[in-house]
């Protein structure tokens, strides 16, 4: 939902004259509508000066290279998975769209977002949407279910060389074992719900971004 | 006829307006007090201003926090706190919210790539460029701009070309005349004159306001000076309260003029660009450069990019492994008065100067510290840590451990294999698996 009282002053490019053209908070292509609405409008703005700043050599899209240049998120175990989050169905480039997509499933859960009007589609930062995000980072090939080898690729990247395969095997196996209810050896998005119905997951995956 | 002759008129006044006032003041390196009035005009203004944005904003829109304090809230407990908590836990599957969450905040925010971009102000200094998120208050207000880029565009401006066109001319003039004179301590007198004064008549020209501290420290010669950089600029604020012997690759066009006429009056170190590659060539030529104490002190950037003046990144040990005294100076520009801050890969020289010159000001503080030399048992990267901490201290600017090259390169891989060894331990370290 966009917040309440966001519609700012009237801006100075509003104002005849040069300060039209020059100011920087313009951004240089508004974003296109429709917009996941789950982000307020101060935010996007930032986010938006975020994308360009990410944005090296003025494409008007981030590339995989773009993001890997953070230093904190190449260092990340989880880096990799977290990149390629933003790039669904093998595309190679990310628009700002795209981005707050994303971005939007870690918003803060806040009070009024829960009284909804049910015929709303639901917002990225539902718990659900955000569980939805943390299954995806270890459902490699995106087919609903996180098998056994998969555990074992997204540890391998979470690790590297630090722990031996037979190590690894065993976390692995465990894991699976404890979360798969119904004996396939996968874990699916509802056992992967279940078994973490008790977490705090609104709190562990939001963002709040000041104002 | 007549307009020529009325334009020959105003030239000449002007020019002689500009020498009398400007120009002969620099040669004994005396200020008529022009630029202090300046200033405090320009301070009351500013602060007008201020009140009247503060007053005029309603409260949601106003920015509270300027950009260096961060515009999300971060949770800075380590890894083994954020993992939830127990010790000898082993992998879970919630594990996945720490690193996500970690991972999407410097998505939005990271402590590095913000250093290369100019930093936000917390209240607006009537410049458009700075204009990030400040709305239209009052029609007072937008006179008041108005009239302040008039000002900027229409007379700081041209006068501010002239003094640096005639700051520029004269260097090169000079240095080659002094050049020609044989080696004696009259041509180090004269090539030092030469350099103040073309340093002073460029410094003004950017209506540079430059407060040194401590000048008892002041680098000596046969030592190395090293300062926290921030823009080309940095090179023109120490050299006039002093001069200094630059390191730097040739340059062709202006810049290699202007190189090799400097070269002639006093020893500077300007090397070819295959040379910079070879390391070991480099420390050689410079340590026969401080080992003369006759020798101005080398100045040296060891940070080997330009960052926005709110941090200082890790420093290159490369300065450090010459030997020698250390002089470390902190140069800290107030960003009120104008940006000094060179996004090389957002502006190019010459728009990077026009953007100097139509500015209010650059105002600054330089701070010179006792020296420092390599202790027993330290190596090359400690006593730099050292010698960065000190200056970060001083100038009061955040120190960060990352490296400055990150601007172009990738990270190295040994910083991912620490946090990988990290979580490791975590999960299997402690050997016992069910």
């Amino acid at each position: 939902m966009i917040a309440p009282s966001s519609r700012p002053p009237l801006s100075p490019a509003h104002l005849p004259g040069p300060l039209g053209r020059v100011s920087g908070a313009r951004p240089a292509a508004s974003p296109p509508t429709p917009f996941p609405p789950a982000v307020s409008q101060a935010s996007l703005v930032r986010l938006h000066h975020r994308f360009q700043a990410l944005d090296r050599n003025k494409k008007g899209y981030l590339s995989r290279m773009d993001l890997q240049q953070i230093g904190a998120l190449a260092v990340n175990p989880l880096g990799d998975r977290i990149i390629e989050s933003f790039f669904p169905n093998g595309s190679q480039r990310v628009d700002f769209p795209g981005f707050v997509r994303v971005l939007a499933h870690f918003r803060p859960v806040e009070d009024e977002d829960t009284d909804q009007d049910p015929k709303k589609p639901e917002p990225l930062n539902s718990r659900r949407n955000k569980l939805h995000y943390a299954f995806q980072l270890y459902d490699l090939d995106r087919d609903g279910k996180i098998s056994r080898h998969e555990m074992l690729q997204v540890l391998r990247l979470m690790v590297g060389v630090q722990v031996t395969e037979e190590q690894l095997e065993n976390i692995a196996d465990r894991t699976v074992q404890e979360a798969d209810e119904d004996g396939d050896g996968a874990v699916s998005f509802l056992e992967f719900t279940k078994s973490l119905e008790k977490m705090d997951v609104e709190q562990k995956m939001s963002i709040r971004i000041l104002k | 006829m007549e307009g020529a002759e009325l334009a020959g008129k105003i030239l000449s006044t002007w020019l002689t307006l500009v020498l009398g006032f400007i120009l002969l003041p620099s040669v004994f390196g005396v200020s008529l007090g022009i630029s202090e009035i300046y200033m405090k005009i320009l301070v009351k203004t500013l602060e007008w201003a201020t009140i009247r944005i503060e007053k005029g904003a309603p409260k949601e829109s106003t920015l509270k926090n300027s950009a260096s304090v961060g515009i999300i809230q971060r949770d800075e407990s380590p890894m083994e706190k954020g993992l939830s908590g127990l010790r000898g836990r082993d992998f879970e599957l919630s594990d996945v919210f720490y690193f996500s969450k970690k991972g999407l905040e410097a998505i939005v925010e990271d402590e590095v790539t913000q250093r290369f971009s100019s930093e936000e102000l917390v209240s607006w200094n009537l410049l458009t460029r700075t204009n990030v998120n400040f709305h239209y208050i009052s029609l007072r207000l937008t006179m008041v701009w108005v009239l302040g880029v008039i000002v900027r565009y229409c007379v700081l401006l041209p006068l501010r070309v002239t003094l640096a066109f005639i700051g520029i001319s004269l260097l090169v003039i000079g240095t080659t005349l002094v050049g020609q004179l044989p080696d004696s301590s009259l041509k180090n007198w004269l090539s030092e004159l030469v350099h103040l004064t073309c340093c002073r008549i460029c410094v003004r020209a950017l209506s540079g306001t430059i407060h040194y501290h401590n000048k008892q420290h002041r680098p000596q010669k046969g030592g190395i000076c090293v300062a926290n950089h921030t823009s080309p600029i940095d090179v023109l604020i120490l050299t006039t309260d002093g001069c200094y012997a630059m390191v730097g690759q040739v340059h062709g066009g202006l810049m290699g003029i202007i190189q090799r006429a400097m070269v002639k009056a006093c020893p500077h170190v300007w090397f070819e660009r295959s040379e910079m590659k070879d390391r070991h060539l480099v420390t050689k030529r410079l340590k026969e450069h401080i080992a003369d104490k006759k020798k101005l002190p080398i100045l040296i950037f060891p940070e080997g990019t330009c960052i926005n003046n709110t941090s200082v990144m890790m420093f290159k040990k490369g300065s450090f492994e010459i030997g020698g005294t250390i002089h470390p100076v902190a140069i800290k520009y107030n960003p009120q008065f104008g940006d000094a801050f060179w996004n090389s890969s957002k502006y190019n020289m010459v728009s990077y100067l026009l953007r100097m010159m139509t500015s209010w000001a650059i105002v600054c503080d330089v701070w010179y510290m006792p020296p420092m030399t390599r202790e027993v048992g330290e190596d090359a990267v400690q006593f730099a840590n050292r010698v960065k901490s000190a200056i970060a201290t001083q100038g009061g600017l955040t120190e960060l451990p990352w490296d400055g090259g990150l601007k172009r390169a990738k990270v190295k891989d040994t910083f991912k294999e620490e946090q990988q060894k990290n979580y490791s331990k975590m999960i299997a370290g402690n050997g016992s698996l069910n």
